[in-house]
């Protein structure tokens, strides 16, 4: 299945300080800027897995239960936004709960990329309750083999 | 009613009959609701589909294993890891009284869904008085 992407151009750059600290960041960190560390009461939902292959850099999250129409990708610029919703279960008139686990409700995550993404090539996957965003490097972020001459 | 079995990461029956345990298992997010008729466990499984779903009931022991591939390449690194992926495990202490043939389980977008019909003499039943 296959999650629409919204696709919003790259915002006026801002000041050269916030420029070179993103910079410094990447130097840091290439791929993404770091999350915070939070601790396991303020744990943000959903969690997110984010790696690098071949000319892409993938972001996961586990998203069990959540429909295609309530779950949305935006791309602005270098910032990847996943927010969605999970409808509560609709507990039987009888029904009766033992034990409750798992979360219901809105939420919404932001990530900033480092490397320069190819905006149009953005694309969103949803499998057996596991969203996939595959973000294609831009032309200018992958690495390119010089040849050399011999004289 | 359903209990909560102590978690075990690593089960010690899989141990016994050899299966590697290379990757670690979790246990998954669960609700149980129960209705006159029914108990019904859901459970999250990101990541796991039909085939992938063991269940086994004995002895008022529900048993969920649901085995769940990598996703990504090996030697692919992390940038940022905030969850583990791995096969999901958990077993339930089933109390009430359930007619085991007719237990029934479905899974859609990663949430299994399993139905344990209460055995008939189990069931709440309306005795009617008359009046004479």
């Amino acid at each position: 299945m296959m999650v629409r992407v919204n696709r919003i151009p790259m915002p006026t750059p801002g000041s050269l300080a916030r420029e070179m600290d993103r910079l410094m960041q990447s130097f840091l960190r290439p791929g993404v800027l770091p999350l915070p560390t939070f601790t396991e009461a303020e744990r943000p939902f959903p969690p997110l897995n984010v790696w690098e292959e071949g000319d892409a850099v993938f972001v996961e999250a586990e998203l069990p239960g959540f429909t295609m129409d309530r779950l949305e990708v935006t791309i602005v610029g270098n910032e990847l936004t996943i927010a969605g919703e999970r409808p509560e279960t609709k507990l039987p008139e009888d029904g009766v709960y033992h034990r409750r686990e798992r979360r219901a409700g809105r939420f919404t995550r932001t990530l900033t990329l480092t490397v320069p993404i190819n905006v149009d090539a953005v694309t969103a996957e949803m499998s057996n309750g596991v969203l996939l965003v595959r973000l294609p490097k831009a032309e200018t972020a992958r690495p390119r083999k010089i040849e050399v001459k011999a004289k | 009613m359903v209990q909560n079995q102590t978690p075990t990461v690593h089960p010690s029956a899989d141990e016994a009959v050899g299966r590697e345990h290379t990757r670690p298992s979790f246990r998954p997010d669960i609700d149980i609701y129960e209705t006159r008729d029914e108990i019904v466990l859901v459970a999250d499984v990101p990541g796991a589909s039909g085939d992938d779903i063991d269940l086994n009931f004995e002895n008022g022991v529900l048993d969920l294993h649901a085995r769940v591939r990598p996703r990504r390449a090996e030697n692919a690194a992390y940038l940022v890891q905030e969850y583990g992926v791995g096969d999901f495990h958990r077993s339930f202490q089933v109390s009430e009284d359930v007619d085991s043939s007719r237990i029934s389980a479905e899974i859609s977008g990663g949430v299994l869904t399993v139905r344990l019909p209460k055995a008939a003499a189990a069931r709440p039943r309306k005795i009617e008085v008359r009046s004479r």
